[in-house]
């Protein structure tokens, strides 16, 4: 009953466009997980890093030493912060990583990744990189693709900037660098893992404003119920 | 058509829920057999802990683990000192006295509990490490430690084999526990030197436990007892440590 009621209003183009949604519910699911896990790692690492806001290179480094960057930020020592950020760090760091490796997975196998993600090689020049880049409102047509700035982004989020942070982090394990002692080394050491991984970090929370601007300056409605719903525009594109 | 869907569904849906909680209840079960759960696995927190813990358990067992060993020219020239000295009269009459009357008592589930003085421990074959030492907070160094192997300890005294945890006390009101792997482990010292000279007062004289595969909070200073046990019930809060209560994990291998 309900259903049928639902077939007389949809238009017969939007019904096509319903079966194929804009984003897959495996995308739309694992994109709202990473969203809220990176929101609590970037505050619980904020809480962490408050503990010692001095960076190194190399495999070691004290306050009474030299430090890389001693960032303008207070020693925040008080156990009520730091504690349950180290607690929340390491479980959202999971939800991470299980979140990250099952949409990996589904990424390859899918296609995912070389039908919506890959550049097609003729939009790789670049004229209509740097047309991207000159911010302008993408068109209706356009909100149905990812343009080559959007996709090379992605990619660079997805296989350099998550398995960097992931990298780094395990680097400052003592238990992993026990079995896996090059995770460490490669990098410089110790103290070098934890300023990359701060570095990433800032790149991956440029790369979060970035995207919510943008977002928002091709409506954000508009953008944002796909991910949610999975259907494609409604309301004012509709129209269109 | 919409309906048959609908129970279809909630039944498939039921019958994968029953198994994923049978499964996890056998995960569990065998995680914990396995000595794959920490003592503050409840919670919120709980889980990430887990899987942390079994994750590097697995990871160490399954493959060689040896924290990285540094050469002696990466020694670093500055070692910052964390925490004050005990206050405790006990220790300030020990201080004063050399440390000749100190003596680590090892009792709980062993064959034979023993008291043993500084030059007991130093009887044992002597070993050094050169090895990094990162604090939670962020900052790091690296030193040589000089000591018995706490393995070759443990086994002097005969540990029972019903023994899960390895419990130390301080004279600086921390306290602590290693699991088997962890206090068996050859890079685990009950270490009494540092940076070739006896162990610095402010480093935790006489004797201090050093963990190398764990951060630096689990290397308790001021070691007084030892206490082998097959429970962390009854000891302080249950949850092994006095870290959680202070806010951090009782596993630290991070």
């Amino acid at each position: 009953m309900a259903g049928s009621v639902q077939l007389r209003e949809v238009p017969v183009a939007e019904s096509t466009a319903a079966t194929t949604p804009r984003h897959p519910s495996v995308v739309r699911v694992t994109h709202w997980i990473t969203a809220i896990s990176v929101f609590v790692l970037f505050l619980s690492g904020i809480a962490i890093l408050l503990a010692h806001p001095r960076l190194y290179w190399g495999e070691v480094g004290a306050r009474q030493g030299p430090s890389l960057i001693d960032l303008p930020l207070p020693f925040v020592l008080d156990v009520p912060i730091r504690g349950p950020g180290r607690y929340l760090h390491f479980t959202f760091a999971w939800v991470c990583v299980w979140t990250g490796l099952f949409y990996g997975i589904y990424g390859f196998v899918s296609r995912h990744f070389h039908q919506n993600l890959l550049p097609a090689r003729d939009t790789l020049s670049w004229t209509t990189i740097s047309a991207h880049l000159r911010f302008r409102r993408p068109s209706h047509d356009e909100a149905l693709a990812y343009n080559v700035v959007q996709r090379l982004t992605y990619l660079g989020v997805i296989f350099v900037l998550f398995p960097a942070i992931i990298w780094t982090g395990l680097a400052m394990s003592p238990a992993v660098t026990s079995v896996f002692p090059w995770l460490a080394t490669i990098l410089g050491g110790q103290q070098s893992a934890r300023t990359i991984h701060f570095f990433v970090t800032i790149l991956i929370l440029l790369f979060v404003l970035v995207h919510i601007v943008m977002v928002i300056r091709a409506g954000f409605v508009v953008r944002t119920m796909p991910m949610i719903t999975g259907r494609r525009s409604v309301g004012r594109s509709s129209n269109d | 058509m919409i309906e048959r869907l609908t129970r279809r569904k909630l039944i498939t849906s039921g019958l994968a829920a029953a198994a994923g909680a049978t499964g996890l209840g056998v995960a569990a079960r065998l995680a914990g057999r396995y000595g794959l759960v920490p003592p503050d696995h409840g919670g919120i927190y709980g889980v990430g802990e887990t899987l942390t813990y079994a994750a590097h358990r697995i990871l160490t067992s399954s493959l060689p683990s040896r924290a990285r060993e540094f050469d002696r020219s990466q020694i670093s020239k500055v070692i910052p000192v964390n925490g004050k000295r005990p206050e405790v009269e006990a220790y300030q009459r020990l201080l004063a006295g050399g440390f000749a009357d100190w003596k680590l008592t090892i009792d709980g589930l062993v064959t034979r509990p023993t008291s043993f003085s500084l030059a007991d421990l130093q009887r044992f074959p002597s070993h050094t490490q050169i090895t990094h030492q990162a604090c939670e907070e962020g900052w790091s160094f690296i030193a040589e430690w000089r000591g018995a192997r706490l393995s070759d300890v443990l086994n002097a005294v005969g540990v029972l084999p019903q023994a899960k945890w390895i419990f130390f006390f301080t004279f600086d009101q921390w306290w602590d526990s290693l699991d088997i792997p962890d206090a068996m482990h050859p890079q685990t010292f009950l270490a009494y030197g540092m940076n070739g000279q006896v162990m610095p007062i402010d480093h935790g004289a006489p004797v201090r436990l050093k963990v190398a595969r764990q951060l630096g909070y689990k290397s308790l200073k001021y070691l007084s007892r030892i206490t082998v046990t097959d429970t962390m019930k009854n000891i302080g809060d249950g949850l092994g440590s006095s870290a959680p209560s202070a806010g951090y994990s009782w596993y630290a291998g991070i």
